[in-house]
């Protein structure tokens, strides 16, 4: 097992800045763990950027005439916030080159998306950006779902939990019936120099990613695990138990890869698959109104398919 | 200054040379591939100083450049038919962005069934897009038009993108002579492009293509993208006027041929209507008053002018290279609008559909658009649209049939 133990520039969470990037009393629910994930990153990406957005729940966070941030803002389309970074870091470029304008005022190129479009209709344009090494941020929030719509499956969906388009029934009781696309694994097929998954429950752990991502020209990638009361269905204060449980779990593994090169940043505990499930409404249906041992089952399965090859051996983790 | 033979596709690529462009987006679709074909060698050859980058799709393509315009570069771009109708999402977008640059469509018929040679469904259907729209009958018109479109984008009346169509094949393969401006003109005329209004700066935080929450914010600015267009007609006078005072090429919203004193008007637009001037020639030979009337500028719509060259008329033919099937002619339905309230307008005024997919439109069927309109002014009965199609196209027709042993 390949774990990171290089010194990290962020100890523990005294380390994080205190600045805010974002203003309090947007648009987006209270406890969104997309959000919270998004602000920490802002933290270590500072001001100095232009968000290329997608269509999705953080569109809402730029609403005319009000805005939230310091920095820049773009809102694209659905499919094309990728395309969208590639034409503002290719005109900064060549007006830098060409003296128009001025070094200090170049900007990081962060495209921020949700996983449906991640996954689903902007995997195309990212692809495109990959393969031609576009020098930029990307940040998913993976709330598992196309949740601006009123949380509809994506193919970022886990097996097993209900949207409102996999709902659970007497066809088919287990709710999402296809496995979650592995969408770390697709953009690690391009080799970009840096990539990492992140939890908002873990942020210096997420600090250090983007830190680290920084002294990389070409593509930086990030998955954050976004935790989402209202489509997931739990009190909006436990947004980072969750994602704590997630990672415990060995559900959401944080990890990075550079140029292709897969390690670990944190090996959890193997807490049971379960704590995490009962915290929330979207598995409901896997244990009332009786309890469906087969779907729980190959929820834990896949988990420990996940981690065997890094561990070399099963995990611990509890399959009664 | 020289004369070369070039191709509209050739001529297409110095509009944007001599433009100085910072950025082009590009991705292939025939007939359209030489323009960035040969903006690509210039641009590695290092003759042009600007960013060339393949992209994947023109709905990235479109995204992109209108991206980057935002961020203050002058663009450049060129697609066709389907990967316009593929963009077509990031159309609107860019038009809502209110960020300028230039957009070629080299125009060819739609799918299904595919085919390469042109009509004007593919450009048409960008007609409620808000990009500012022109319509050029030769090379040298596409090279010139690319000049003035810069101009119309970039004035702050305006600021929207503008997309310019010429006609695949007739114009994107067929070489012409072109006077190609030399750069010190064109800089007189077009100068670097400064952005007041839409750029990335460290320095100016700006949020651009932002959500609205309700109709009254949504219809301020779509109403604004209404007026910003109709404010291109004055600006495009203006621009022309200033172009002819330093190149001496005059070109005009609409382009009226031999109306003067005409009976009967044929109204067109792009590079059939060579086609349609030669007819009026012919007709004129045998003393029949009969004039054309080119539109060159679909959005803005240019009413007051149209009706200027209408006025009076015994009657109006309006061929329309495009088919909204269940409907007729684009054009026609909006040119019969723009006719509505004018008191003096055409007694008669008849829809046409032909040249579709590059079907040529004969001396013929020319001839008989001249009986049709003689036919409704003495029955005062006007036709619902009509479908030209010759015997040679049935020949034509039957002849693939029975090649293929279906006869
Ligand atoms: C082309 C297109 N199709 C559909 C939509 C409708 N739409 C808006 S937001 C959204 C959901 C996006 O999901 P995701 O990317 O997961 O982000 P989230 O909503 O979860 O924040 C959808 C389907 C759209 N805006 N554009
Ligand atoms: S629906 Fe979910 S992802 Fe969207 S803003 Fe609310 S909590 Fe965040």
């Amino acid at each position: 097992m390949n774990v990171n133990m290089e010194k990290s520039a962020y100890e523990n969470f005294k380390d994080i800045s205190q600045d805010e990037h974002i203003a309090p009393g947007t648009a987006l629910c209270s406890g969104c763990g997309g959000l919270l994930a998004l602000r920490l990153a802002l933290k270590v990406l500072g001001e100095n950027v232009v968000i290329v957005n997608a269509a999705g729940c953080f569109t809402l966070l730029s609403v005319y005439p009000f805005n939230p941030f310091r920095s820049s803002w773009m809102y694209t389309a659905m499919a094309c916030a990728p395309a969208g970074a590639q034409g503002i870091r290719d005109a900064l470029d060549i007006l830098i080159k060409k003296g128009k304008v001025k070094k200090e005022d170049d900007l990081k190129v962060v495209v921020l998306t949700g996983d449906g479009t991640a996954n689903d209709i902007g995997l195309q344009a990212t692809s495109a950006v990959l393969q031609r090494n576009l020098d930029f941020y990307y940040l998913c929030y993976d709330n598992e779902a196309y949740s601006n719509t009123g949380f509809q499956m994506s193919s970022a969906t886990p097996f097993g939990s209900k949207t409102n388009t996999s709902v659970p029934g007497g066809v088919n009781p287990g709710g999402t019936a296809q496995k979650k696309k592995d969408l770390f694994e697709i953009w690690r097929a391009h080799k970009p120099p840096y990539m990492a998954t992140i939890a908002p429950s873990h942020p210096v752990d997420l600090s250090n990613k983007f830190k680290k991502a920084a002294q990389f020209k070409g593509p930086k990638l990030f998955i954050t695990f976004a935790p989402c009361p209202s489509g997931w269905s739990f009190d909006d204060s436990k947004s980072v138990e969750i994602s704590k449980l997630a990672v415990q779990t060995g559900i959401w593994p944080l990890k990075e890869a550079i140029c292709g090169e897969l390690s670990h940043t944190v090996i959890p505990k193997f807490k049971p698959v379960e704590t995490y499930l009962v915290a929330q409404e979207r598995y409901d249906h896997l244990f009332h109104p009786v309890k469906q041992v087969d779907v729980i089952r190959v929820i834990k399965e896949d988990i420990d398919h996940y981690w065997q090859p890094y561990l070399g051996v099963e995990p611990l983790q509890d399959q009664s | 200054m020289v004369k070369e033979m070039l191709t509209g596709n050739f001529a297409a690529a110095w509009g944007a040379r001599l433009s100085g462009v910072d950025y082009v987006p590009a991705f292939p679709i025939t007939p359209q591939t030489e323009i960035i074909e040969v903006i690509s060698k210039w641009v590695n050859s290092g003759v042009m100083d600007t960013k060339f980058t393949n992209m994947d799709s023109e709905h990235s393509m479109i995204t992109a450049a209108g991206t980057a315009a935002a961020t203050g570069a002058r663009v450049f771009s060129a697609t066709s038919s389907q990967g316009l109708l593929y963009g077509c999402e990031m159309l609107y977008a860019v038009a809502g962005w209110r960020v300028p640059f230039v957009l070629i469509n080299v125009s060819r018929g739609l799918s299904a069934p595919i085919t390469l040679e042109p009509d004007h469904n593919d450009v048409l259907s960008a007609r409620d897009t808000g990009l500012i729209q022109l319509h050029v009958e030769t090379c040298q018109e596409i090279l010139d038009t690319i000049l003035m479109a810069f101009r119309i984008a970039e004035d702050e009346r305006v600021f929207l993108p503008v997309l310019i169509n010429m006609d695949g094949f007739y114009l994107s393969f067929t070489r012409e002579p072109v006077e190609i401006p030399g750069l010190d003109e064109v800089r007189e005329f077009l100068p670097e492009y400064r952005p007041g209004h839409a750029f990335f700066l460290a320095s100016k935080p700006m949020a651009q293509g932002v959500a609205v929450l309700g109709g009254s914010v949504y219809s301020y600015f779509r109403y604004q993208m209404h007026l910003a267009s109709s404010n291109a007609l004055r600006v495009h006078n203006e621009v022309a006027a200033e172009f002819k005072s330093i190149f001496g090429r005059a070109y005009s919203a609409v382009e009226p041929f031999k109306t003067e004193d005409a009976e009967y008007i044929i109204l067109m637009t792009n590079s059939f209507t060579v086609k349609g001037k030669d007819a009026v020639n012919r007709f004129r030979e045998k003393g029949i008053k009969v004039g054309l009337v080119r539109l060159r500028l679909v959005r803005p719509f240019p009413f007051q002018e149209l009706r200027e060259y209408l006025r009076g008329k015994k009657a109006l033919a309006v061929i329309d290279q495009n088919i909204s099937p269940g409907s007729g002619g684009i054009l026609y339905n909006e040119v019969t609008s723009a006719l509505y309230h004018e008191p003096n307008r055409p007694g008669a005024v008849l829809s046409f559909i032909g040249g579709l997919g590059g079907k040529d439109i004969s001396l013929a069927e020319f001839s008989f658009i001249l009986d049709e309109m003689q036919k409704s002014v003495e029955t005062g009965i006007v036709p619902e649209t009509q479908l030209l199609y010759t015997e040679q196209d049935m020949k034509n027709m039957n002849n693939f049939l029975n090649i293929a042993g279906k006869g």
